[in-house]
């Protein structure tokens, strides 16, 4: 794998955390002494992404203009890794009219036409739209495709199954992707899923499954071309289960009790270790990944000042956009 | 399939419901390439209720296309199609399936456009049937568009005649919102159904609309207004015949659209009648006939001389056996005792 590329994929995950944290950290400033999910700047149901970038990095560096990602209840790596405006994403978050839905979605209803981003909150729902992009793609005669992605708790859903078969029996231009987290909230994989990969059940549907274990980015972003560039030549769908980590709770207030494995979880924290790899393998200096955090900052906290300076919603406009 | 049509003149050329809807989808396809039909046995088999026959013939296995049987993801895949510009027809078999694929429906084909701040747009139809009165028990009888128009970002359409259906079909399928179609077994004029007089009509050979949000009043009258909809309408049409002969002059009301309502034909009937029956065959509880006894009495409660009256389902779920199912349903016996009731 040449420099260029694995610098952007270790600049794309500086750049996923460093938004995370900063989101993190508004999140929580203004809901103390007392605990409520509703106050602060940043309202409601909080699920970040630290420990998933390898995913959306390895994946997205694979996609082209015109290509779409369909993401979870737990987006930001994807949108960010996708291209998504960090300052519409930002402003979504904190529910300002220059949001991405203009504040009518929230963080968890993200929808980006021009980069034909969206995602859905509710467990493997976000699958079957996605066939239709596809379908629309097909149909368009361009060579583009969707990666459509939901957690390892989806993947005993209908939907999940529904949408594999009809997709490879229309043989449409998706690769599913199944981030293994090892938890589905508060239940291990273990105690919800009767095979230990998810990728077996591409063979139920007749199309090519494969896991990718230990977060690697560089693996991820192998396999993921393999499956793009399958579907892109008009060779139907794949299945990918990538073995992630989920540092931090399910959402913010999360205590993670439930948790025995959290000191793991940490010491496989993806950032650090290809930090060292990259500075290991002569392709990084310590100075440059130091750089590159500093811009992704500093990126990030332009596209958060953009949001807190953004306009609420006009409370006389609450029922624009049932229609159109 | 073909039912008791006469090869006529445009101008007096009658077709089933049926063969309305179709006419209306297949104008449509001719005109924009991107319409397409996808559904259960939508094409070799032409629509359990003959709601596409033909059109795989036309319009080949391209753009009609038959599903697995598998709700959520094709329904699904009409939303995500929409999105990205094309124009989806998709068929729901029969309304009850809808708990099968509700997600894709209410969450994601009526929300995305509200949740993107009106980014996206999505213009399928989802066109379904419903209805009861041949025994097909409590899972395949229901209607159900007060569920449906509940929840907020779908249009929902209930025509009862030929020329309804066509309007609204061209008119659903160049909305650009998600609007719900949706069609009673008991009007398209099927050969293995009840016979029925009014699901042959003469239609208009060109494409035309009926706009989505305008009711009609079928029938002027100035004593009791029946507000209804769908087979309803044929049952309420002919109580208010029968009724005629007695003196009593009912106006009815097919309301063909509840999402968006048309309150103002429902209210001026109302305040010249000032007597109101909804005939609905949905259930009875927190649906339209409640709801537009709220309208009534949100705009005027004095608008009615005598306490409004409902003729819907009791509440209970459609049963099999005959005369069990034509106990519950909005017979015309009940339609006329609830009228000569407002008469007092």
């Amino acid at each position: 794998m040449d420099q260029k590329i694995k610098i952007e994929l270790y600049r794309t995950m500086v750049l996923i955390r460093s938004f995370e944290e900063a989101i993190l950290r508004d999140y929580h400033a203004d809901k103390k002494p007392a605990w409520d999910i509703g106050a602060g700047l940043i309202p409601g149901e909080m699920h970040l992404s630290a420990g998933q970038e390898p995913v959306a990095a390895g994946i997205c560096a694979n996609l082209s203009p015109g290509d779409g990602i369909t993401a979870t209840h737990r987006p930001h790596h994807l949108a960010i890794a996708h291209g998504v405006s960090l300052k519409a994403l930002a402003a979504e978050i904190f529910g300002r009219e220059t949001g991405l839905g203009k504040g009518r979605g929230g963080h968890m209803h993200l929808f980006d036409p021009a980069s034909h981003f969206s995602c859905s909150g509710i467990i493997a729902e976000g699958y079957p739209p996605a066939l239709g992009q596809a379908f629309a793609f097909k149909w368009k005669k361009t060579p583009n495709v969707i990666v459509a992605v939901t957690g390892e708790g989806a993947a005993n859903q209908g939907a999940f199954h529904e949408s594999l078969n009809l997709a490879a029996l229309w043989k449409l231009p998706v690769v599913f992707v199944v981030e293994d987290n090892d938890w589905a909230i508060s239940v291990p994989r273990h105690a919800s899923t009767a095979i230990a990969s998810n990728a077996e059940r591409a063979a139920a549907y007749g199309i090519p499954g494969e896991r990718i274990e230990d977060n690697n980015v560089e693996a991820i972003w192998r396999s993921a071309k393999t499956a793009i560039d399958r579907a892109r030549s008009g060779e139907g769908p794949s299945l990918l289960e990538i073995h992630t980590v989920r540092l931090w709770g399910h959402f913010e207030g999360d205590a993670q009790a439930y948790r025995d494995d959290l000191d793991a979880a940490r010491a496989h924290d993806p950032l650090p270790a290809y930090e060292a790899q990259l500075i290991s393998e002569g392709f990084l200096d310590s100075a440059q990944a130091e750089a590159i955090k500093e811009e992704s900052a500093a990126e990030v906290e332009a596209a958060l000042s953009f949001a807190k300076a953004s306009p609420l919603p006009d409370a006389a406009d609450a029922l624009r956009y049932v229609f159109a | 399939m073909t039912v008791t049509e006469k090869e006529a003149s445009p101008a007096t050329r009658r077709l089933t419901t049926s063969k309305a809807m179709v006419e209306g989808i297949a104008q449509e396809m001719e005109r924009d390439p991107s319409v397409f039909v996808l559904g259960e046995d939508v094409g070799a088999y032409g629509g359990i209720f003959s709601s596409t026959t033909g059109l795989l013939e036309r319009f080949g296995p391209s753009r009609v296309m038959d599903t697995p049987i598998s709700e959520t993801a094709f329904i699904g895949l009409a939303t995500g199609a929409a999105t990205e510009g094309m124009r989806p027809i998709v068929e729901l078999m029969f309304v009850d399936f809808f708990g099968v694929a509700m997600d894709q429906i209410y969450n994601h084909m009526a929300k995305i456009h509200f949740e993107s701040g009106g980014n996206v747009k999505v213009p399928v139809v989802l066109m379904t049937a419903v209805g009861g009165g041949y025994s097909d028990g409590a899972q395949h009888s229901q209607c159900l568009w007060g569920t449906f128009a509940h929840l907020p970002g779908m249009k929902v359409v209930v025509p009862s005649n030929p020329v309804d259906a066509k309007g609204l079909m061209i008119a659903a399928i160049r909305d650009d919102n998600p609007v719900v179609y949706m069609f009673h077994k008991g009007i398209m004029g099927l050969p293995w159904m009840a016979p029925n007089p009014r699901a042959l009509a003469p239609v208009p050979e060109e494409a035309y609309e009926v706009p989505i949000g305008s009711a009609a009043v079928v029938r002027q009258g100035n004593d009791v207004t029946i507000a209804t909809l769908s087979l309803s309408v044929h049952h309420s049409l002919d109580i208010a015949e029968e009724l005629s002969a007695e003196g009593i002059e009912c106006e009815v009301i097919d309301l063909r659209t509840l999402v968006p309502l048309d309150r103002a034909t429902i209210l001026s009937s109302v305040a010249k009648t000032g007597r109101l029956l909804v005939v609905d065959e949905d259930y009875q509880s927190f649906g339209l006939s409640g709801e537009l006894a709220a309208i009534v009495a949100e705009t005027d409660p004095r608008l009615l001389k005598v306490p409004f009256m409902r003729v819907a389902v009791p509440d209970v779920p459609i049963p099999y056996s005959r005369p069990l199912e034509y106990a519950v349903l909005p017979t015309k016996t009940r339609i006329a005792a609830a009228v000569r009731k407002l008469m007092g």
